[in-house]
């Protein structure tokens, strides 16, 4: 028998990277995930080379991820958009040197200082690399405290085996909501071998070197094709996502994260009044589930993509089905979340336009 | 009979400093040390943004490049992840002293047991002769044409004196690497300043004032005049801290 805890999903979160074995913590105080750092501080100390610290700076935190990584430890930092920005400079190093860590955005809403409520408008920001220069994370979107736990896990193993950084894009009610969690299907966590680690030469080999610098650029192309057919494998390999009611359907929401969460009921409500609409749900929203949409956009008539931003994702569902069918956007942006009858009347609008075309 | 060998911190990857840099002398004191001290095969550099970026192919020891100014950041996590690691940052005062303050004093308030080898002189040497934090009042740079008038653009930063101020830190001594007497008192501050972080002491820093013939635009020669001159009696060397001695 399972068994099951209610928990935050920051909460649950933390203590699934100190079961995926992270060590290391590196945070900084921001709504909506500060409970992160919070549970960290209490937990880590108490565990052998656990390591809490809260940095002076989101630019600092970031930095000490780097310092942890490059000596080939499981490292993680959370934080939420505006400190995200000030973390992408550090990001865009990570890739540089090609170190693997987990950074946590619990995504508010922007720009600037924006608000605290929830908000999915980090989205380009995430899956275009997320800092200066030719590079991606790998990028996983939970809808759940319990897939939050498992991402987590995921993430680790993911990080390690592609020498990237994962984010996990949540949002602030992902992070806020208190759900029943297992931590008992938890994957068991792979170990990498990492030769490429700082832990000291023993006078006994070359020294390693950590470094994003290459002054020539013959090399530093050469260096980046090299990343990109890493990336290629993510593509090929880590596509995850999820279907939901897409059998019969004729219409095709998109949606990851909490939106797909209130899309669902809208789905239902919808079913019930005779329309023929289902979901796919991107889990990882970079690599991004192209090929599926694009089989999809054979069988369904239309798409509606319902974010928390003001069309951001979009973009990438018109670019995975090469516009073969209309993609509708139905959104709210600043904190506010669509409801299941702000969705189901776009659905209902969308149906009864629909099949003209 | 061998009376002077290479030091076995140096890799032997020729440096690329200009004729009359003193960034080669402190580079190998900062080798000679850690051989001397033992801790080579434990010691993890953190190499900084500038004209000693490429210090990650100098010291013979595991090295990390990090982004301008966040040296001491990287360096908390280096030695975070480790304790046994023997962990320095080496920057120049555009790394350290100006987009790198946070970090720097952060560290430092933090008593990081690291050590901090901080070259002074006065200028953006690798993107060719810019003011930094440290130009001088009325020193000509290329950002400061007319020279540096402290009236609009505000005074050097002192970072020894600065830190002096901070509990966290335990040793900062500020040197100069101009003549042989001054590159031997160099050598003894850089072995303390790892030294107290082989016995757990913590933050130390040394700052090295150091000379940039190219971007100064004299000869090495009068390079080394200029800085006794000028330099040396705006930031004073000395000791500014201490507490190495003292027990926690």
């Amino acid at each position: 028998m399972s068994d099951k805890k209610l928990m935050k999903g920051n909460e649950a979160m933390a203590e699934a990277a100190i079961m995926a074995g992270c060590r290391h913590y590196f945070g900084y105080p921001i709504t909506p995930q500060t409970e992160v750092a919070a549970y960290m501080s209490k937990r880590l100390p108490k565990i052998d080379g656990g390591v809490f610290l809260q940095a002076e700076s989101e630019v600092a935190a970031i930095n000490m991820v780097i310092g942890v990584a490059s000596t080939g430890k499981r490292v993680m930092t959370s934080s939420s958009s505006p400190g995200i920005s000030l973390k992408s400079e550090g990001i865009s190093y990570l890739a540089g040197c090609d170190l693997p860590a987990l950074v946590v955005n619990v995504q508010r809403g922007g720009p600037g200082l924006g608000g605290i409520q929830p908000s999915q408008s980090d989205y380009f920001q995430a899956t275009r690399g997320g800092g200066h220069g030719d590079f991606h994370m790998i990028v996983l979107a939970p809808n759940s405290v319990n897939e939050m736990v498992n991402l987590t896990v995921k993430g680790f193993d993911l990080a390690d085996k592609y020498r990237m950084t994962t984010m996990i894009l949540a949002d602030g009610t992902l992070g806020q909501m208190m759900e029943p969690v297992s931590f008992d299907s938890i994957p068991k966590s792979e170990t990498v071998e990492k030769p490429w680690a700082l832990t000291g030469t023993k006078e006994e080999r070359k020294p390693n070197i950590v470094n994003s610098l290459a002054l020539n650029p013959e090399h530093l192309e050469n260096w980046n094709l090299e990343r990109y057919e890493r990336y290629a494998k993510v593509e090929e390999n880590e596509v995850m996502y999820e279907s939901y009611r897409m059998e019969d359907a004729e219409y095709c929401i998109v949606a990851f994260g909490v939106a797909s969460r209130v899309s669902q009921n809208a789905i239902d409500a919808a079913r019930e009044k005779g329309i023929k609409v289902g979901m796919i749900r991107p889990i990882t929203v970079w690599p991004f589930p192209k090929k599926v949409l694009f089989e999809a956009a054979d069988t369904v008539k239309e798409f509606i993509c319902v974010e928390l931003n003001m069309g951001q994702m979009i973009e990438d569902v018109e670019l995975a089905i090469k516009c073969k069918k209309p993609v509708h956007s139905c959104t709210r942006t600043g904190g506010m979340i669509p409801s299941p009858e702000f969705i189901l009347d776009k659905i209902c609008e969308v149906a009864k336009n629909g099949g003209s075309n | 009979m061998t009376v002077f060998e290479k030091t076995k911190g140096l890799t032997d990857a020729p440096l690329h400093y200009c004729p009359g840099c003193t960034h080669g002398i402190i580079h190998r004191l900062v080798a000679e040390v850690l051989e001397e001290l033992g801790v080579l095969g434990k010691a993890i550099g953190v190499a900084p943004v500038g004209c000693s970026v490429f210090a990650y192919n100098y010291f013979n020891c595991d090295m990390v490049q990090a982004a301008h100014g966040r040296a001491p950041a990287v360096a908390t996590g280096v030695k975070r992840s480790d304790e046994n690691n023997i962990v320095f940052t080496y920057q120049g005062d555009g790394d350290l002293a100006a987009i790198g303050t946070a970090e720097t004093v952060h560290a430092a308030a933090r008593r990081e047991n690291i050590t901090v080898i901080f070259v002074n002189n006065a200028i953006y040497g690798m993107t060719g002769g810019q003011m930094a934090p440290t130009t001088l009042p009325g020193q000509v740079t290329q950002t400061s044409p007319y020279g540096r008038d402290v009236t609009k653009v505000g005074y050097p930063v002192k970072v020894c004196e600065m830190l002096s101020n901070v509990d966290g830190a335990v040793y900062l001594e500020r040197v100069a690497v101009n003549n042989v007497k001054n590159v031997k008192k160099a050598k003894a501050a850089i072995k303390k300043a790892f030294q107290n972080q082989i016995d757990g002491k913590g933050f130390s820093l040394v700052e090295v004032l150091s000379t940039c013939p190219t971007n100064w635009g004299k000869t090495p020669e009068d390079s080394l005049v200029w800085l006794e001159e000028n330099m040396i009696p705006y930031y004073p060397l000395g000791v500014y801290k201490d507490i190495s001695d003292k027990e926690d």
